[in-house]
């Protein structure tokens, strides 16, 4: 099970979202405004927080937030 | 001085292995020039093909049984391994994940989905597809992606609540869509000429469409494509066209002297059902004095009806009233095949293309001995 041609998705290439995203969902708000979007850890909802931004959810105020899983595409060998 | 030539009876004893209670001896063969003195023993043709037999003992699409009768263990054992090792199929080599987020994590999804037996047209898989070679260090992967040797597949499934379930519902299946991946859900995408070969009953589908791969809950998804390619066992064992190809040899039980009465129905119970009947003792066996059989006709002799299906536990050797009466061995050269395949291939013709196999060995090995000596 090794890890092909992984890349490590680097900061400031957010804007290639909405390209690679097959998920069905709409991107296009993310584009821009350095908005990114993590799931809270304790209601599971969508949280969008800007830089500087308390780490915080707006729904239920739990203080742990998860990282998205990256949208680029993931190469694997079947081994 | 000319020696006189082994009878028919002592060559059929030269090629039995005897299993004895606590070791097994005679193991190697001694069918080679220089063993017997004044006997040739040269491989020949003409004798080779005359003692060589094969059997059927069951044929289906995905399990073979056959006795190959009359080869030396080598080549038995060539053939085992090439069916295991060198007998190309397609399979999952490359998967390209676009959203995972199942509990299941990337890395072991994609070994689970390489391990999927897939089937497809014989003429497509032998003579359309042919090898992928994988691209050099810093070379553009995508350059090597051709119709005839790529197979696109596609799994794109998402979970979602489903609003019909009855109320109270603890079923997961009932509860959410798609709470289950299944091979199934695997979609083929025809590439180039493809289509031509893979269409219809011949498409490149799942041989068990209910493997299960992942399961999911709402809100998770599982998105990706897949390449295949056609790869021998000795890379992966995901190429393997074999669940299992394993030989064992025939089981000889010889009864050297009469087993009778309650004795004989114990016997019996020494084997694997079917391997030992009981006969009655007629009257003409009882009849003869110095037989063992005297004075006990009507009672139950043991007789051996199959050997063949003898597991040679040896039981019969561990009690004292058999010893001496029987003795177990094993034919040499009577290899009982047993071919599962996996679906890619019939199971039977996975031991014709070892043949062929190993033929084409031999005669790229015959071209570099040529060479070899000019």
């Amino acid at each position: 099970m090794s890890r092909e041609q992984y890349q490590a998705p680097n900061v400031g290439s957010q804007q290639t979202f909405g390209a690679g995203g097959a998920g069905g969902r709409d991107f296009g708000a993310e584009i821009g405004g350095g908005i990114m979007y993590y799931t809270c850890g304790d209601c599971a909802v969508r949280v969008p927080l800007e830089k500087g931004a308390p780490i915080r959810c707006q729904k239920c105020g739990a203080r742990v937030l998860y990282k998205e899983r990256t949208k680029r595409m993931v190469q694997f060998e079947a081994r | 001085m000319p020696r006189k030539a082994p009878s028919q009876e002592e060559l059929e004893k030269r090629k039995i292995i005897s299993v004895n209670a606590e070791n097994v001896s005679d193991v190697t063969s001694t069918d080679y020039p220089g063993h017997w003195p004044g006997e040739d023993h040269a491989w020949d043709l003409d004798f080779f093909r005359s003692n060589l037999r094969i059997e059927f003992h069951q044929n289906d699409p995905l399990l073979a049984s056959f006795s190959l009768i009359g080869v030396d263990a080598s080549i038995a054992n060539a053939f085992r391994r090439i069916m295991i090792a060198d007998i190309p199929t397609l399979a999952v080599e490359t998967v390209f994940i676009n959203n995972n987020t199942s509990v299941i994590q990337d890395e072991v999804l994609s070994h689970r989905l390489g391990l999927i037996p897939f089937r497809g047209s014989r003429e497509g898989l032998d003579k359309f597809l042919k090898w992928w070679k994988r691209p050099a260090d810093g070379a553009d992967p995508n350059n090597s992606y051709f119709d005839y040797n790529t197979v696109k597949l596609s799994l794109h499934v998402e979970c979602t609540f489903n609003d019909d379930a009855a109320p109270g519902e603890t079923d997961p299946t009932r509860l959410y869509h798609n709470a289950h991946v299944y091979a199934r859900d695997i979609v083929y995408e025809p590439i180039g000429r493809q289509d031509r070969y893979f269409s219809g009953p011949d498409a490149i589908a799942p041989v068990h469409p209910d493997i299960l791969i992942a399961k999911l809950r709402p809100g998770q998804v599982i998105d990706l494509s897949m390449h295949m390619h056609k790869g021998v066992g000795s890379d992966h064992a995901k190429f393997s066209p074999v669940a299992t190809a394993s030989y064992r040899l025939l089981p000889t039980i010889d009864i050297l002297s009469p087993i009778v009465g309650a004795d004989a129905e114990k016997f019996a119970r020494c084997f694997p059902p079917g391997v030992i009947a009981l006969e009655k003792v007629t009257r003409a066996e009882a009849a003869q004095r110095g037989t063992g059989y005297e004075g006990r006709e009507g009672e139950p002799k043991a007789v051996v009806r199959d050997a063949m299906r003898d597991t040679v536990s040896r039981e019969c050797l561990r009690h004292d009233e058999f010893r001496g009466k029987v003795k177990l061995g094993r034919r040499r050269d009577h290899f009982i095949y047993q071919v599962e395949s996996t679906g890619q291939w019939e199971s039977d013709a996975i031991f014709l293309e070892a043949v062929a196999h190993l033929k084409e060995k031999a005669m790229r090995l015959e071209q570099q001995v040529v060479n070899m000596v000019r």
